[in-house]
């Protein structure tokens, strides 16, 4: 999800003409790679992983980061203490995921402000499913149920990625995710089995908009996501798109059932001979006009990180002064 | 309303590697780095980020530019002199079953 857009941005060919070092870096690197070995920041690695790498871990911070802002929306309107309480900790722990990341990142030779900046300026994207609006206090609880447990099932395959800091970032965030999902499950069941009439139907409406997005989180069909194959040669990516979407279709199915409601696809069914769920097809024009900018909050979701930029500048210029001021003191004296 | 340029380096608030003890016993682990005007505000954050699961007991911060780490392109010439050095293990010792447990 994190690479849905990988293939926007400007395309590294592969290797120009490499010296006599390089070219037995790069065999090193490979049997590394194929031994199922870690690499770590200062190792040699090839200038294509490297970049790879900074997208995608970057991306996958903003997506964080980003993330904060739909559910955010509903702090102040939460139902209840317990709930408030409850979602207040998932979005801090949402900017914290962000945080372990922006590091793994940084330990790769970008910066934060040049990660910030790609991302204020449209250069860089995060996963679409944030370009969607929160409407109402049970999106709170599908987006739990939902595009958490989408994010965690992409997240776990990446505990093992061949880039250790990215990989244990990944741990870090696992461990803390699963709350996550489990939160947003429970409070649809209490709605759903002791819920109004009103509150089941408003948790059915919420599933409505939510099913298909969640779905699209997982990236265009194998066939048409070009980086992958070099991803997976390179140990960043396990699974593939389509492998890890009816992982998650054939998961939630049953989660559905229990909850009692109803999955918005007529083409949904156990297929006896696959052993798997067939579903239907994404709307692949909704999914590329998201991606591409247009989707319903993509302006207002980057306008609200670039206000927070802007507006907290004197914050960080004032500590940074502060901080200064303190250390010449401490020096004169 | 402009776009942000790339701030330069030196606006940026420095860089800080974390160090957390989980709990009394152990040793103090790198968990990752962040960004802070200061050493005291830099606790604070450390505190804040790295230990949301109540995952420390004690916590280090150590400006990223003062760790001094080994080459890791000499890796294979700076650790070599251990791999020969068989005798140091105590397979290398061969005992009567007897005393074996030693």
């Amino acid at each position: 999800m994190y690479t849905q857009a990988m293939s926007v941005g400007p395309q590294e060919t592969a290797a120009k003409v490499q010296s006599v070092e390089e070219a037995q870096a790069q065999q090193a690197f490979d049997a590394r790679i194929d031994a199922g070995d870690f690499i770590e920041a200062k190792d040699w690695m090839p200038e294509h992983y490297r970049k790879t790498l900074v997208r995608q871990i970057s991306q996958h911070a903003h997506s964080e980061i980003v993330g904060m802002l739909p559910e955010g929306n509903w702090i102040t309107r939460a139902p209840t203490l317990k709930r408030k309480a409850i979602l207040l900790a998932k979005v801090q722990d949402e900017g914290g995921h962000g945080l372990y990341l922006y590091s793994a990142a940084e330990t790769l030779g970008t910066s934060r402000d040049q990660m910030l900046d790609a991302l204020h300026t449209g250069r860089a994207k995060y996963s679409s499913i944030f370009n969607y609006p929160t409407l109402s206090w049970a999106d709170i609880g599908v987006i739990g149920w939902l595009v958490d447990g989408a994010a965690i099932m992409n997240q776990v395959p990446l505990c093992r990625c061949s880039y250790a800091p990215y990989a244990r970032a990944m741990i870090r965030i696992c461990r803390e995710e699963s709350f996550h999902q489990r939160q947003g499950y429970e409070s649809l069941l209490v709605m759903m089995q002791k819920g109004t009439p009103e509150q089941k139907a408003m948790v059915q409406d919420s599933v409505n908009r939510w099913w298909w997005p969640s779905l699209m989180m997982f990236g265009p069909h194998d066939a048409d996501s070009p980086n992958s194959e070099q991803s997976m040669r390179w140990g960043i990516k396990r699974i593939s798109n389509d492998d890890l979407r009816q992982k998650f279709v054939d998961a939630t199915v049953q989660q559905a059932e229990v909850l009692g409601v109803t999955v918005p696809d007529p083409d949904l069914k156990w297929n006896e001979a696959r052993g798997h769920h067939d579903f239907g097809e994404i709307d692949w024009t909704e999914f590329w006009r998201v991606v591409g900018g247009d989707g319903p909050c993509n302006r207002n979701r980057l306008a609200a990180r670039v206000k927070a930029w802007e507006e907290g500048a004197w914050v960080r210029e004032a500590a940074l002064a502060h901080s200064r001021k303190l250390a010449t003191r401490a020096k004169a004296a | 309303m402009s776009t942000t340029t790339t701030q330069a380096p030196a606006n940026e608030w420095p860089l800080w590697e974390v160090f957390v003890r989980s709990k009394a016993g152990l040793d103090h682990k790198h968990c990752g780095s962040l960004h802070a005007a200061d050493a005291k505000m830099a606790l604070q954050l450390a505190r804040d980020v790295y230990t949301r699961r109540q995952e420390g007991v004690s916590v280090w911060v150590v400006p990223s530019s003062q760790i001094v780490a080994s080459d890791p392109v000499e890796k294979s010439m700076y650790f070599d002199p251990m791999e020969d050095k068989v005798y140091r293990h105590p397979t290398f010792y061969v005992l009567p079953e007897s005393v074996d447990h030693m």
